[in-house]
């Protein structure tokens, strides 16, 4: 199984590289792509240069292009597409199905993968996606079981793709307006979730407030770690009883369920984060490169110890087991 | 300028979403009526036995009736209902996720608002394969709708106008979680919030509508102040979203409205006279955070 690993920065690039990365993903530095974080991602030249380093080292590099295009205004995600195959990425990853229909017609020698903005949840909607615009990998939604990415892998004509570790969407990734209801600025318009520009903190003696917007997220007690107010993962109250009813502040660790992802016939394995310095991505690599390696050797794998690198210091496998739901 | 009722999006008992339906039928001034379980497929057989009675019900009455497709398809027992649904060739189908697309290409077909078309070219690709209707998702501001409307005039373009708004499906059921349950054995507990269960944040602060494995907004969508602002958008059509409320004198005062009968700002008290509690809210449509109320 390939190792997917990300980059919000050159440095972030060539660490990833240096880790083991087979193939790295990153965006262009505008509302491109689904992390348009400020000091985040690749101007024209850092890409070219970025995949100049990692082809030399027998890496590949896939250039997310997957929030949605607005309309009036598609030729700077046109361009991001012209620019990302004339730089000589091995991939595009686009979630609108006009991009691409776009890129399909425009570059019909050029590899697309189907985004997780995407949602195609299901043999049938990533057959959509084959039989229109011939793609040749769709990255799944964190919505599937394993058993499920199992069936769906044998009944697809494409490759899969599933997230392993690092943040996790609670919610159908494409399908979320939660942030944009809160703060005006959406994953799939802006290209951001929960954004730090509509991130406040209050002190009220003993405890520490989140907001997002208008809304409160979190109260944490003096000594508990507070966690990043992303929408999703906040504590809310309703007539049924309180507390993170979406779900608690975790990320995704499903490096235990390695063997069962291979035996579905996954061909690639994808760590989230390009929002994460360098120091992240090199451990998490690390990490993932030498579960893998004692995979393919039979021998037991074991918990990768990366708990401190994320961001809640808490983890779960999510929808991978079934019971999540 | 036409009014849909879009799709019951929460638990009703099967007997009140049947009676619902035939008084819409009998009174309601829409000219579409989309039915179907568009949230849980675990709520389908429930009131599967009363969908042919209702949907003929609604077509004597003059109405068109569309039937709305799940927003998410994962089980593999999800994936073939669908299927059968759109190769059902004397239905007129309303997609909500691509894969309800691959069946229906070549033959008209209405797309929901949980199908991502966030611009002209992407609506085009749908329309060049038979999509005559197309209710775009709820997030979109004015300048992308009237985009895309004049991007493709053969197609009804419609936008979501009145109802607590979708804005998110999951595969977890926080109804379920809630209740100390999971999914599989839910007890079907969502059918004891036939308007969604309130979720406020620690400061009780009104914010979330939970309806099994969908989130909603909390604050009403209410755009009878924006109907001009629309028309000119090129939008056909506006979806009213079933509430726990009298949606026939929903429609009538959003059909005056339309109509020049009657002044968008008396509407706007009458509606909140007919649902009486709700907290109105347009910002999307104003590229705002869609819980504001802009213009009021």
């Amino acid at each position: 199984m390939e190792l997917i690993c990300p980059a919000g920065t050159p440095a972030a690039l060539r660490a990833a590289v240096d880790a083991g990365a087979d193939a790295v993903y990153c965006g262009f530095r505008d509302e491109t792509n689904a992390r348009n974080f400020p000091g985040l991602n690749f101007s024209r030249a850092e890409m070219a240069e970025g995949i100049a380093y990692a082809h030399a080292r027998g890496a590949k590099v896939l250039v997310a292009i997957n929030t949605f295009p607005r309309a009036g205004q598609l030729g700077l995600w046109q361009g991001a597409v012209d620019d990302a195959v004339a730089a000589g990425a091995d991939a595009l990853i686009l979630a609108d199905v006009g991009l691409i229909a776009y890129a399909a017609a425009r570059h019909p020698a050029q590899r697309l993968h189907v985004s997780v903005q995407a949602a195609a949840a299901n043999p049938d909607a990533i057959a959509f996606y084959v039989e229109a615009f011939g793609v040749k990998r769709v990255v799944l939604p964190r919505v599937l079981s394993v058993p499920e990415i199992a069936a769906i892998t044998r009944a697809t004509a494409c490759e899969t793709e599933v997230f392993v570790f690092g943040g996790l969407c609670v919610m159908a990734e494409g399908r979320c307006s939660l942030s944009s209801h809160a703060t005006g600025q959406s994953p799939n318009m802006h290209g951001v979730c929960s954004p730090a520009s509509h991130v406040s903190y209050r002190d009220d003696g003993n405890t520490l407030v989140s907001r997002l917007g208008d809304f409160t997220i979190n109260k944490f007690a003096k000594g508990e770690p507070a966690a990043y107010p992303t929408l999703c993962k906040g504590r809310f109250r309703t007539g049924i009883g309180a507390g993170y009813i979406f779900e608690e502040p975790v990320s995704l660790d499903a490096v235990e369920m390695l063997p069962g992802l291979k035996k579905a016939g996954v061909t690639a394995l994808k760590i989230e984060g390009r929002q994460r310095g360098r120091a992240y991505i090199a451990s998490v690599v690390a990490s993932f490169r030498a579960a893998l390696a004692a995979l393919e050797a039979g021998r037991p794998i074991t918990g990768a110890g990366l708990t401190t690198m994320t961001e809640g210091q808490t983890t779960t496998v999510g929808a991978y087991r079934k019971t999540w739901r | 300028m036409e009014l849909t009722l879009g799709p019951v999006l929460f638990n009703w008992q099967a007997d009140d979403w049947r009676d619902f339906y035939f008084r819409i039928a009998d009174e309601a001034p829409v000219e579409t009526v989309v039915v179907g379980e568009v949230v849980c497929s675990k709520r389908m057989p429930f009131f599967a036995r009363h969908l042919p009675t209702v949907a003929e019900r609604l077509t004597a009455a003059g109405k068109e009736v569309i039937f709305g497709s799940l927003a998410l398809v994962a089980l593999e027992r999800e994936r073939r209902q669908m299927e059968e649904l759109a190769k059902s060739e004397d239905l007129t189908v309303e997609a909500n996720d691509v894969s309800v697309l691959r069946h229906l290409a070549g033959r008209p077909h209405a797309i929901g608002p949980f199908v991502n078309i966030y611009n002209e070219a992407t609506a085009a690709f749908f329309a060049s394969r038979g999509a005559r209707r197309m209710c775009l998702p709820p997030e979109l501001p004015a300048a992308s709708v009237a985009a895309i409307a004049a991007g493709v005039p053969e197609v009804m373009v419609e936008v979501f106008a009145f109802g607590r708004v979708p804005l998110a499906i999951s595969a977890r059921c926080y109804h379920a979680r809630l209740h100390k349950l999971t999914k599989d054995n839910c007890r079907f507990v969502c059918e004891k919030d036939p308007d969604g269960l309130a979720v406020e944040t620690l400061d009780n602060e009104p914010f979330l509508t939970v309806n099994g494995v969908q989130t909603l907004s909390q604050t009403v969508t209410n755009l009878v102040g924006d109907i001009d602002l629309l028309r000119s958008a090129g939008i056909g059509a506006l979806r009213l979203s079933p509430q726990c409320c009298d949606m026939v004198a929903i429609a009538r005062l959003f059909r005056e409205v339309i109509d020049g009968r009657r002044e968008a700002r008396e509407a706007e008290a009458a509606l909140a006279e007919v649902y009486p509690g709700a907290v109105f809210a347009n910002g999307f449509v104003h590229a705002e955070p869609g819980v504001r109320r802009v213009g009021a």
